[in-house]
C-alpha cells in the first residue's frame, strides 16, 4: 500500500523545523512530523493519517546523539534506539532504559526508530515510556526558536498517544538523572515476540547489602499512558530481596491501574499479570 | 517530486521522487532491483529488509526521500566479485529457504546480526532475526544456516563444506 | 556433434542434493508475479465493502473517474457479461445450497471486503487514490457470523437462499458395511464402560503465505496470458475457461515463482477474474497486487468448525465406537472445494486405530466470513486433532499412560494392509517402529519422571507432555473415488520426459511448485531412472504452454501422483532406446538391459550411453524401420489408492502457572512417509509443518467483531511465530514403503501440520490435568491457560467484545480522524 501524496519539508536546523511548523499551523495546513518513522510509515501506508506535509527530522544533526551532563545522561531525540543500545553511558547509568529498548520491535526498527519519535507518538504499550517515566527524566520541549521548556516525566505523557508537546512544538531532549550502580531489569510479556508489550514493568533498585534501598518502578501498558507503581516503590525500601519480601511488596503493582481490555488480554488478567511481571522484575533488578 | 541521490549496491542514482515513495517501491520500480519483496504493510514481516549505510532496515518502512545521501544495500549487492557471500551459501547447504520470499530479507537480516555479534548462541540468532517471518521453513534451518555462516565468517570466508553449495548454486 | 558420455551417477534417491531452485533466490534473481512489468501496463485497485453484510444501494464513481491517471472504474454491473464467477468444484451433495459468487458483487455482499467496484490508473498510487473517491451507499443488513448461531436460521447470510445450512453429508460405518452401529456402542459404554464426550473448536486459520497474491494479464498476444500466484494454473486455466467465455485453447496461465501457498494459493479468485476482465475489455496488459492487509480479509481461511466427539470405551480403554459430529464454517462462499474440506476428515477421524463402530457427520454453513477452503492438511488436521485429543481424553479416563492407550488400540505393523472402520484401506505402516524411536529420541521416560517430580514440588512452572501418533491421507487423488464424492475433476498427474540430443533431459511435469523443491526431487528421480546426471536433467511446469496438462499442488501429491508420472515417463523412453539401441548393437531386444544410463547386450561388452542413442535419434541417420525418430514419452498416471503416511510426535510443554505462559521445552518426532527421495526436502517440509501446527495450537486465530470486521487484520494482531518463539526440533524418519507407487513414497508436505496441533495441546492439558482441567482452546493463549487455571472456563472470554490494540488506528487522536480506509460512507 501507498501512502496518500504528501508536500515534504527536511529542514537541516532545529530553528527551521520549529519555523516550519509555525507556518503550516498558521495556515491551517495538517502537517505530520516524521522522526524515526517506525510508527508513522504504517499508518501512512494504511492510510490512516493523510498529512498535508510531512516535516522529516531526519537532517538535523543537533537533535541527534547521546551525552553526559553532569549527573545527567542527554539523549537527543533523533537518537535511534540502537545508538542507545550501543551506548556505554546510557547502560552504566540508566541501565533500565538499555534493558527496555532492548525489547523494542526488532533489529532493523531499532536501526531506524528513535527514543523521541516513540515518546512523542506516546502508544501505551510501547516499551521507553516506562523507564523514562521510572528514571525521573525530563524531557526539553522547543516551542519555538530558542524557547524551551522542560517538563518531567510524570507530567508528560498525557493520555492515549497524547503528551505535552503542542501541535507545533517539537520533543529535543531527553534528559535522564544517572543511576549508576541501580540494578535494572526490563521484564515484557508478549505472545510472539515482535508484538508490542501487553504488560511489561520496568524495575530499577539501588541495592544495600542484600536489601533493596530505593526502587524505581514504571508499568507499560496500564493505561493510557506509563504509570508509576509507587506504592510497590514505597513498599520495598528497606525490603531484602527475598521471593517472599518482594512477592509481599509487589502484590500492589496494579493497584489504581486501568489497563485495556484488548485481543491481548482482559484488564482483570492484566493487572494479574502487573503484580507477577512487577515482582519478577524487581527480584531481577536487585539481582536475587 | 523531490530529487534524491542514493547509491545502490554501489551504483550511484539520481532520481525524482514523490515524497510518498516509499524505499522498497524505488528500488524495485525505478531502480528494477526486483529482489527485494513487499511481504506486508504494517513492518512485522522484514521480507523487504535492506542495508541503510550498513545497517539493517526494512525498506517498505521508510520512504525513498529519507534515502537521500545514504547507501543501500540489496540482496543483488550482497555477493562481491562473482562470489556468494557465505550467508548465502549457507541459506542452500543448509536447505533455509523454500518458497524464497522471505530469504532476501532472511539474509540480509542474518548479515547484519553477524556484523554485530560474530558468534551468537542460537537464542542470540533466534532474536536477532524476530523482525523476519518466514512460513515455510520453521526457521529451523535458517537458525543452521546463519551457524554455519557465522562459522565460515570467523574462519575467513571458506565454506565448511566447499563442494556441496559451490556445486548447488551454479546450477 | 560432440556428444559428452554421461557418467553413471552415484545413487540419487535418499541423498542431501542442495536444492537446484536456490541459486536465483538467494541472490535475488526470482521472478514473482509483482516483480513482472509489462510495456503500457495498468495497475488495478479494488473498492471493497466495509460491511459484512449490506445490498449495495448506489455506487458513483465520477469523481474517481475524473482523478489523474485513472483510465476506467467499473462496478459489478459494468463487467457483468464478462466478469465470469468463482466456481465451486465439489458440491459435497446434489442438493447442496451454493450461492452464486460474483467476483464484483452486484446487488449484495455477503463478507467485508468484497469487491464492489475496481479503479484502472496508469500507476498504483494512482488507483489506490482513486479508490477513495469511489462513493458507495450500502444499506446495511444484519450479519451471522457464528456457525452454530447460522444453523437457527435466524439471521440469514444470504436472505434469498432462505437457509444458511448448506449441505449435510455421512459416512456411517453401519449403514455402508465398514463396521457395526454407533449408537448401539454408545448406549453400551453409557451402562458399562466409558463414554467421553468432548466438544472441540477449530478455530479459524490465516493461511499466510508470504507473498500476498498478483496477477498480472496481457491480452496483447493471440493467447490470453495470466501470470499468477497460484498453487494451481492449470486448474485457474479451466476455469476461467469455464466461466469468461474464452476458449482454453485461447489462454496460457503461468505461475512464476510463487512465494507460498500452503492451500491458500488454490482459490481462483475475484481479483484473477476481475483483473482478465478489465485487461480484455481495456486492451492493455493490467496487473493486480493484493496489500497484506488485503489478503487478510479476501484471501480464503481454513480450519473454523465446531466438533462434536462421543468416544465409546470398555473399561480398560479398548475403544468401541466413535462418533462426529461437525459443523463447518463454510464463510460467505462455497469456495472451489470448500464444502469438501471438513469431508476429507470422515476418513481420518479414526485414525490409526480399529474402531469397531464409527460414524461422521458433517453440517456446512454459510456466515458473513470471507470463504473457508483447504489450508495446510485440509479436513485432516481437524480429523487428526479430534482423535488425537480423545485419545489422551481416554489415557486420563483410564489413568493409563497415553502411550499404551494408542498401543492396545492401533493397527499392527503385521496387520496391514488393513481396511478401517470408515472403509479406507491403509497399504503401510508401522506404528510401534516410529514410536520407539521418537520415545527414545524424546527421552520420554525422563520426562515423565521430571513431570512427576514437578508436580510433588508444586512447581510454579508445571510439565507436560503431548503425544500424537497421526496418520493422514495424501496423494489426492484416484479419479474414479473423487468421481463417487460428485467432485468436479480428476486425481491423475502428467508428465513428459524430453531427451535432448546432446542427452540432457528436459522433464515436464503438471505439478505446481512453490517452495518444495520438486525440481531438485525430480530431477534426482529421473537421474536415476535413466543414468544421466542431476545436473542434466531440467525440471519445467507451471505454464500451460509448457507443461499443457496437469493438476497441480495440493494435499501432498506432487510427489506420489506427480513423481509416479515422471517416473512412467522415464521408463517409456527407456523402453523406446531399447528398440533402438537394440537396433544400432545389432541385437534383439530381448537381449538389451538397461542399467545406469547403458544399454547393453547381455553377456557381451557391447552397449550405448542414453545419450548416444539420443543424438542417434535426433539424426535419425539409422533407426529401425518403422520407429519414430523420438524417444520423448508422456505419461499420466491416476493412482489406485490414496497414501497413509504416519507418524509419532511428542512434544514438551512447560506450563508457567502464574501468567499462564506455555513454552515449549522439546520436540521430537518421527515420521514415516515411506522411500525418500531427499531426506534434506523431507526434513524442511517436516520443520515448516510443525511451526504451522504449533501457530494453530498457541497463536494464531482469525478474531471477529459483532460487525463482520476481522480484528486481528495484520501481523500485528494475528501472531505468526518468528524464529525467537520456536525451537529446534528432533527430527527422524522410518520407512514402511507405500505399495500405492513404484516409488514408494507418501508425501511429507502436511504431515508436520497436521501432526503438532494435537501434540501441543495434549502436552498442555497434560500439564494442567491434576488440576481437573481437561481442555484450553485453541489457541492456548496465556490468559486461557491461567483463566483455566482460576477455575473459570476458557470459553467464558468473548473475544467478539473486545477489539486489537489500537496501534495503527484511524481515531486516535495523535493520529489523522479524517483519514478514511476505502471509499465507504
Amino acid at each position: 500500500m501507498i501512502p496518500a501524496s504528501f508536500d515534504y519539508l527536511a529542514p537541516t536546523s532545529l530553528t527551521d523545523a520549529l519555523a516550519a511548523l509555525a507556518e503550516l499551523a498558521e495556515h491551517g495546513d495538517d502537517a505530520k512530523v516524521l522522526a524515526g518513522g517506525q510508527s508513522l510509515l504504517p499508518i501512512l501506508r494504511m492510510r490512516l493519517n493523510a498529512p498535508g506535509v510531512v516535516i522529516d527530522l531526519g537532517k538535523i544533526p543537533e537533535l541527534q546523539g547521546i551525552s553526559a551532563d553532569g549527573d545527567t545522561i542527554v539523549i537527543g531525540a533523533m537518537t535511534p534506539y540502537a545508538a542507545v543500545l550501543a551506548s556505554e553511558a546510557v547502560s552504566t547509568h540508566a541501565a533500565l532504559l538499555s534493558k527496555a529498548v532492548a525489547t523494542v520491535a526488532d533489529p532493523q526498527i531499532r536501526h531506524r526508530g528513535t527514543v523521541g519519535g516513540a515518546l512523542v507518538h506516546a502508544d501505551p504499550a510501547g516499551d521507553v515510556g516506562a523507564p523514562v517515566l521510572a528514571l525521573d527524566a525530563e524531557l526539553v520541549i522547543a516551542e519555538q526558536a530558542g524557547t524551551t521548556r522542560t517538563v518531567a516525566a510524570a507530567d508528560f505523557f498525557e493520555d492515549l498517544f497524547t503528551t505535552a508537546v503542542g501541535e507545533d512544538e517539537l520533543l529535543t531532549q531527553i534528559r535522564i538523572p544517572k543511576h549508576t550502580g541501580w540494578g535494572a531489569h526490563y521484564e515484557k510479556f508478549v505472545r510472539v515476540s515482535h508484538q508490542w508489550s501487553i504488560v511489561a514493568v520496568a524495575a530499577t533498585v539501588r541495592a544495600e547489602g542484600g536489601s533493596i534501598a530505593e526502587a524505581r518502578v514504571g508499568l507499560t501498558n496500564m493505561g493510557s499512558t506509563p504509570l508509576r507503581a509507587n506504592a510497590v516503590e514505597q513498599a520495598l525500601v528497606g525490603q531484602p530481596a527475598t521471593e517472599e519480601a518482594v512477592r509481599a511488596a509487589c502484590a500492589q503493582a496494579a493497584d489504581g491501574t486501568n489497563p485495556p481490555s484488548d485481543l491481548n488480554g482482559g484488564a482483570d488478567y492484566r493487572k494479574h499479570l502487573a503484580t507477577v511481571l512487577t515482582r519478577r522484575a524487581v527480584l531481577a533488578a536487585a539481582g536475587a | 517530486m523531490t530529487r534524491i541521490t542514493v547509491t545502490v549496491d554501489g551504483v550511484k542514482y539520481t532520481d525524482d521522487v514523490e515524497p510518498r515513495t516509499l524505499l522498497v517501491h524505488y528500488l524495485r520500480q525505478n531502480l528494477g532491483k526486483t529482489g527485494t519483496l513487499v511481504g506486508c504493510d504494517t513492518s512485522n514481516c522484514g521480507a523487504c529488509t535492506v542495508h541503510l549505510d550498513g545497517h539493517s532496515v526494512k525498506s517498505c518502512n521508510m520512504l525513498a526521500v529519507q534515502a537521500d545521501g545514504h547507501e543501500v544495500t540489496t540482496i543483488e549487492g550482497l555477493a562481491s566479485d562473482g562470489q556468494l557471500h557465505p550467508m548465502q551459501l549457507a541459506f542452500n547447504d543448509c536447505h533455509a529457504l523454500q518458497c524464497g520470499y522471505c530469504t532476501p530479507g532472511m539474509i540480509m537480516q542474518a548479515c547484519d546480526l553477524l556484523k554485530d555479534n560474530p558468534d551468537p548462541s542460537e537464542q542470540e540468532i533466534r532474536e536477532g532475526l524476530e523482525g523476519n517471518l518466514c512460513r515455510c521453513t520453521g526457521y529451523h534451518n535458517i537458525v543452521r544456516a546463519v551457524q554455519e555462516a557465522a562459522v565460515t565468517m570467523r574462519e575467513g570466508g571458506a565454506t565448511t563444506d566447499s563442494t556441496a553449495p559451490a556445486q548447488a548454486v551454479t546450477a | 556433434m560432440t556428444i559428452t558420455e554421461n557418467q553413471a551417477p552415484a545413487h540419487e534417491i535418499g541423498r542431501a542434493r542442495r536444492r537446484k531452485e536456490d541459486a536465483r533466490l538467494i541472490t535475488g534473481r526470482s521472478r514473482y508475479t509483482d516483480s513482472i512489468t509489462l510495456p503500457g501496463m495498468l495497475h488495478l485497485a479494488m473498492v471493497r465493502s466495509p460491511f459484512a453484510h449490506a445490498t449495495i444501494r448506489s455506487i458513483s464513481t465520477e469523481a474517481a473517474k475524473a482523478a489523474p491517471g485513472v483510465v476506467s472504474v467499473v462496478t459489478g454491473a459494468d463487467i457483468a457479461d464478462i466478469q465470469g464467477v468463482n466456481i465451486n468444484a465439489w458440491p459435497i451433495t446434489t442438493d447442496q445450497v451454493t450461492p452464486t459468487h460474483l467476483p464484483v458483487a452486484i446487488e449484495h455482499v455477503a463478507f467485508a471486503g468484497e469487491i464492489v467496484a475496481v479503479v484502472v490508473a496508469r500507476s498504483e498510487a494512482e488507483a489506490r487514490d482513486a479508490v477513495e473517491l469511489v462513493d458507495v451507499d450500502y444499506d446495511e443488513l444484519p450479519v451471522v457470523l457464528d456457525a452454530r448461531e447460522a444453523l437457527k436460521d435466524e439471521v440469514l447470510a444470504h436472505p434469498d437462499l432462505g437457509t444458511n445450512k448448506s449441505a449435510f453429508w455421512q459416512l456411517d460405518s453401519a449403514a455402508q458395511g465398514s463396521g457395526g452401529d454407533v449408537d448401539e456402542a454408545i448406549e453400551k459404554a453409557r451402562t458399562d464402560g466409558i463414554l467421553i464426550e468432548r466438544e472441540y473448536r477449530q478455530q479459524r486459520l490465516v493461511p499466510g503465505f508470504m507473498e500476498p497474491r498478483s496477477v498480472v494479464v496481457d491480452p496483447t498476444g493471440d493467447q490470453l496470458t495470466v501470470w499468477s500466484a497460484t498453487q494451481v494454473p492449470h486448474i485457474l486455466r479451466f476455469a476461467i475457461a469455464a466461466t469468461m467465455g474464452i476458449p482454453e485453447s485461447k489462454l496460457r496461465v503461468i505461475a512464476p515463482d510463487v512465494g507460498g501457498g500452503f492451500g491458500g494459493k488454490l482459490q481462483t479468485t475475484p481479483e484473477e477474474f476481475a483483473t482478465i476482465a478489465l485487461a480484455r475489455r481495456l486492451g492493455k496488459p493490467c496487473k493486480f497486487t493484493e496489500t497484506r492487509s488485503e489478503a487478510f480479509v479476501t484471501g480464503h481461511h481454513g480450519r473454523d468448525q465446531y466438533q462434536k466427539l462421543t468416544m465409546a470405551a470398555t473399561t480398560d480403554g479398548m475403544i468401541t465406537g466413535f462418533k462426529v459430529e461437525l459443523i463447518a464454517d463454510l464463510g460467505a462462499y462455497v469456495a472451489i472445494v470448500g464444502g469438501g474440506v471438513p469431508v476429507l476428515g470422515a476418513w481420518m477421524f479414526n485414525g490409526i486405530y480399529k474402531i469397531p463402530a464409527y460414524q461422521f457427520n458433517c453440517t456446512t454453513v454459510l456466515t458473513n466470513k470471507p470463504w473457508v477452503d483447504a489450508y495446510r492438511g485440509a479436513g485432516r488436521p481437524e480429523a487428526a486433532f479430534g482423535i488425537e485429543r480423545m485419545m489422551d481424553e481416554l489415557a486420563g479416563e483410564v489413568g493409563a499412560d497415553p502411550l499404551e492407550i494408542r498401543e492396545k488400540n492401533w493397527i499392527k505393523h503385521e496387520e496391514f494392509p488393513f481396511t478401517t472402520v470408515s472403509g479406507m484401506t491403509y497399504d503401510s505402516g508401522n506404528y510401534e517402529a516410529a514410536t520407539a524411536r521418537a520415545k527414545e529420541l524424546f527421552d520420554y521416560d525422563g520426562l515423565r519422571r521430571e513431570q512427576a517430580e514437578r508436580r510433588e514440588r508444586n512447581d510454579p512452572v508445571q510439565l507436560g507432555i503431548g503425544v500424537s501418533t497421526f496418520t493422514e491421507m495424501c496423494g489426492l487423488a484416484p479419479s474414479r473415488i473423487l468421481g463417487s464424492l460428485n467432485y468436479g475433476a480428476g486425481g491423475w498427474e502428467h508428465a513428459s520426459v524430453r531427451m535432448l540430443a546432446t542427452g540432457t533431459v528436459e522433464v515436464v511435469t503438471g505439478i505446481s511448485p512453490h517452495g518444495q523443491g520438486h525440481v531438485t526431487g525430480f530431477s534426482q528421480i529421473v537421474a536415476d531412472r535413466l543414468g544421466v546426471p542431476f545436473e542434466d536433467v531440467e525440471i519445467l511446469h507451471g505454464d500451460t504452454a509448457i507443461a499443457p496438462k496437469g493438476m497441480d499442488t495440493y494435499g501432498s501429491r506432487s510427489l506420489v501422483v506427480g513423481g509416479e508420472a515422471v517416473v512412467r515417463a522415464a521408463d517409456k523412453v527407456i523402453e523406446k532406446a531399447k528398440v533402438i539401441a537394440a537396433h544400432l548393437l545389432e541385437a534383439s531386444a530381448d537381449d538389451i538391459e538397461f542399467s545406469g544410463g547403458r544399454f547393453g547386450v547381455k553377456g557381451t561388452d557391447k552397449g550405448l550411453g542414453i545419450a548416444e542413442i539420443a543424438a542417434a535419434t535426433f539424426t535419425g541417420h539409422n533407426l529401425p524401420d518403422g520407429i519414430e525418430p523420438s524417444l520423448d514419452a508422456d505419461a499420466t498416471f491416476d493412482p489406485v489408492n490414496f497414501s497413509f503416511p504416519h507418524g509419532t510426535h511428542l512434544c514438551a510443554m512447560e506450563v508457567d502457572t502464574e501468567t499462564g505462559a506455555a513454552t515449549m521445552r522439546k520436540y521430537a518426532c518421527v515420521d514415516d512417509v515411506g522411500v525418500i527421495i531427499n531426506p534434506l526436502l523431507v526434513e524442511g517440509q517436516v520443520h515448516g509443518g510443525l511451526v504451522q501446527g504449533i501457530a494453530q495450537a498457541l497463536w494464531e486465530g482469525a478474531v471477529y467483531d459483532e460487525n463482520g470486521t476481522l480484528v486481528t487484520g495484520s501481523f500485528v494482531d494475528y501472531t505468526l511465530p518468528s524464529a525467537a518463539d520456536t525451537i529446534s526440533f528432533i527430527t527422524d524418519t522410518t520407512v514402511s514403503p507405500s505399495t500405492t507407487n513404484s516409488l514408494g513414497t507418501k508425501g511429507v508436505g502436511e504431515a508436520g501440520t497436521i501432526a503438532s496441533t494435537p501434540a501441543v495441546v495434549n502436552a498442555i492439558v497434560d500439564a494442567l490435568r491434576p488440576m481437573g482441567i481437561h481442555d484450553i482452546e485453541m489457541p492456548c493463549t496465556p490468559e486461557r491457560v491461567w483463566r483455566a487455571i482460576q477455575g473459570a472456563s476458557s470459553r467464558s472470554v468473548d473475544e467478539t467484545q473486545r477489539d486489537a490494540a489500537p496501534h495503527f488506528e484511524a481515531d486516535q487522536p495523535n493520529q489523522d480522524p479524517s483519514a478514511t480506509t476505502g471509499g465507504a460512507k
